[in-house]
């Protein structure tokens, strides 16, 4: 049984325990992005041109295939390293490139980033290099948005018109 | 034994502990259980959490409004469930990590005692991820948060195929799939915790998952008033086209989520994966301290009991069949890797007894080689030879619990064992029906502050006659004084002596026959 002279301090306790709960359950406040700030994201998966054309196998070197193997055509799987890159307001403020995913390098090359600007208006710029060229874009795209306090402003490649979108 | 500043903190611990006892009694005090406190609070949370699926939706438009529904229109009844899901969740990580750092001061992650050490470190993982798909599910700006937090720092390993992150781009992105496979997730891994937290305590005997039930009903009631009193709330619902701002974040669970948001992915996995793993790997760096030999049976004397594997606090005795010439069908076997030489079986064992007629050295079923019995009767002797006065004492305690050697005197003379576990009743017996003292005061550390386990405990019940080994029914119970004492509580145990000499100055001589007079072992 609790002893009499327990009860006060058990009250005591026990409040304590529910406030050192309570208090870190919600607080301190965290201020994750500024109030005043847009986020810009860019968030693009996409797979580069194939490395090699594709040859014409010969009758020869098809009939020492394996017969469930003997595709007309050889192509490599292996893809281009993608570049991408993007300004914000004449800066450039993103520059990657990325290996293709996948053993065999035949997969897509993956890009993120997430960064805060001033709401306001600004010029957003992204390009992308998908091919074998060492200069020059295969893709260019800007656009001159109003960014609202706390906005969202997402950059990603439209695989089916085949360019750079923003929303 | 350790480091200075690791012994002042527990020193601070114990006097938390005491103090803490003064206010609120023992049997309520939680820094005692710990362990079980967090089973308890699992307990809450995974009953909470079943009644919580029934109103909830899976499905990403709907989510946040079914738990906004109950917490409004259901305050005093799905409102407070869900208040307990939360708070009972954050005292879980409170009382772990309270745990984890108790069990660190007290020294009891190394040696033998490294396997509940190391297979606790992933139940830290299993509570905080259980946790955070907890918030994730209420899809509230917090939420999304959380989500694409870890979506990044998931993404960032390269080890999924596709990028998590990708999910919470856009609103379209998001699927109701993906809310179906989050709360499978988040019913999953508490499975695999309630799993992992019983092989946690697996090697431990006599384990204690449940408080006392005083402590049980407080708690109980604390968790019931916080949640009416103060429920848990939502933030607004998310919203993947509007960046997240001011949060109040459970900072049980995502205290490390800032640390990833100014340093990157590479330094917030550096620091949880490397914590984890030096929380692995502390019960072998402590290796330097010597590891004492573990307990050893002797066959001819172990006559089959079973006592031994009762007492062992860590289940090291087992009794294997036995087919030889002695008669028993059984015989105790020490598991030497989990043994921790605190002597608690050699206590226990009826062949460890004073009075038997014993050749030289004394032997018993079963005894720990670098603190034997025949050691412990020997200093008896020793320790009590010339001791002067008609109320001369032997303290008998623990190298663990008060500074003894502060209490030798002319009519004192104290023995400290490795344990007061250690203690076999019937060498207090011996004591006082060889007249080598007047009394006899046993000292121990306060019950669950124990170096071993359970020796306090132990000692408390086979003094009161309620465990065997028993203190004999004739032995004077005004000749014999159990105190418990920390480290912290040498002084305490002073005066207490000094009670109990005044008390035994007062008693009628004993008269003996002649025979049994004072003999010198040594
Ligand atoms: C879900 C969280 C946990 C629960 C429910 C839990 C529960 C328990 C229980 C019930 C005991 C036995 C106490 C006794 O009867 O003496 C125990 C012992 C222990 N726990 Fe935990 N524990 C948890 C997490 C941890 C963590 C994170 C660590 C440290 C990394 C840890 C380390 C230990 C140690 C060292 C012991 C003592 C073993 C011994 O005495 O040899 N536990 N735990
Ligand atoms: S000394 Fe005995 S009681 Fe203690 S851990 Fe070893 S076998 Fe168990
Ligand atoms: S208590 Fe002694 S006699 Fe009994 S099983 Fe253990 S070692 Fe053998």
């Amino acid at each position: 049984m609790i002893k009499p002279q327990h009860l006060a301090g058990q009250f005591i306790a026990y409040s304590a325990f529910a406030v050192m709960i309570a208090y870190f359950a919600s607080s301190p406040p965290y201020q994750h992005h500024p109030q005043e700030s847009a986020l810009v994201r860019l968030s693009l998966t996409h797979a580069g041109q194939r490395v090699g054309d594709c040859k014409e196998r010969s009758p020869d070197e098809l009939a020492k295939l394996p017969p469930n193997m003997r595709a007309k055509q050889n192509c490599g799987r292996e893809r281009n390293q993608v570049t991408l890159e993007m300004d914000i307001d004449g800066k450039t403020v993103y520059s990657q490139t990325a290996k293709p995913a996948g053993l065999s390098g035949d997969g897509r090359s993956r890009f993120y980033d997430s960064r805060e600007v001033p709401a306001g208006r600004h010029v957003i710029r992204a390009r992308m290099r998908d091919g074998g060229k060492p200069d020059g874009f295969d893709y260019d795209e800007q656009v001159e948005v109003e960014l609202a306090p706390r906005q969202v402003f997402v950059i990603d490649f439209d695989e089916e018109d085949k360019k750079l979108s923003f929303e | 034994m350790s480091n200075p500043i690791k012994s002042a903190l527990r020193a601070g611990l114990f006097r938390v502990e005491s103090g803490w006892d003064t206010l609120v009694g023992r049997e309520s005090n939680p820094m005692y259980c710990l362990g079980a406190m967090s089973w308890f609070f699992f307990w809450v949370v995974g009953a909470s959490g079943l009644y919580l699926f029934i109103p909830y939706d899976t499905s990403a438009a709907r989510a946040w409004g079914s738990i906004e529904h109950i917490s409004r229109e259901q305050w005093y009844w799905g409102g407070m469930f869900r208040s307990l899901h939360r708070y009972a969740s954050d005292a879980m990580v409170l009382t772990m990590m309270l745990h984890l750092l108790r069990e660190w001061l007290m020294e009891r992650y190394h040696g033998a005692r490294w396997f509940a050490w190391f297979t606790g470190v992933p139940l830290i993982w299993m509570v905080f991820s259980s946790g955070i798909t907890g918030y994730w599910l209420v899809w509230d700006e917090l939420a999304q948060y959380l989500a694409i937090g870890t979506a990044e720092w998931l993404d960032w390993l390269g080890i999924f195929g596709q990028s998590i992150a990708r999910n919470f781009i856009t609103p379209a992105a998001l699927t109701d799939r993906f809310f179906t496979l989050l709360i499978f997730i988040h019913i999953a891994v508490p499975l695999f915790l309630l799993f992992a937290m019983w092989i946690h305590i697996l090697r431990i005997n006599n384990v204690n998952t449940n408080p006392p039930r005083q402590l049980i009903i407080g708690t109980a009631l604390m968790l019931v008033a916080l949640s009416l009193l103060h429920p848990a709330q939502s933030h607004p619902a998310a919203d993947l086209g509007k960046a997240t701002a001011v949060l109040n974040p459970d900072w049980y669970f995502m205290a490390l989520y800032p640390l990833y948001d100014k340093q990157g992915p590479a330094i917030a996995w550096t620091v949880s994966i490397g914590a984890s793993v030096f929380l692995c790997l502390m019960p072998w760096m402590a290796l330097r301290r010597k590891r004492r030999p573990a307990a050893v049976v002797s066959p001819p004397n172990c006559n089959g009991c079973g006592v031994c594997t009762f007492d062992c606090p860590f289940g090291a005795v087992v009794m294997r069949p036995r087919n030889d010439e002695s008669g028993h069908a059984q015989i105790a076997v020490v598991q030497p890797d989990l043994c921790t030489s605190c002597g608690m079986c050699m206590a226990s064992c009826n062949r460890t007894n004073p009075f038997l007629p014993h050749e030289e050295p004394r032997q018993t079923g079963i005894d720990i080689p670098d603190f034997t019995f025949d050691l412990i009767v020997k200093r008896i002797s020793a320790r009590s030879h010339g001791l002067v006065g008609d109320n001369r004492v032997l303290v008998l305690g623990c190298e663990h619990g008060a500074k003894l050697d502060h209490m030798k005197g002319p009519s004192v003379g104290v023995l400290e064992l490795q344990c007061t576990g250690a203690l076999p009743p019937s060498v207090i017996d011996y004591i006082l029906n060889k007249d080598l003292a007047d009394g006899v005061l046993v000292t121990a550390c306060r019950p669950g502050e124990c170096f071993y386990r359970l020796g306090p405990e132990w000692t408390e019940l086979r003094l009161k006659g309620e465990r065997v080994p028993k203190l004999r029914g004739a032995v004077p119970r005004e000749r014999v004084k159990l105190s418990w004492a920390a480290s912290t509580e040498t002084k305490g145990l002073m005066t207490e002596l000094a009670e109990f000499r005044v008390a035994l100055a007062e008693l009628p001589k004993q008269v003996r026959p002649e025979s049994t007079k004072r003999r010198v072992a040594e």
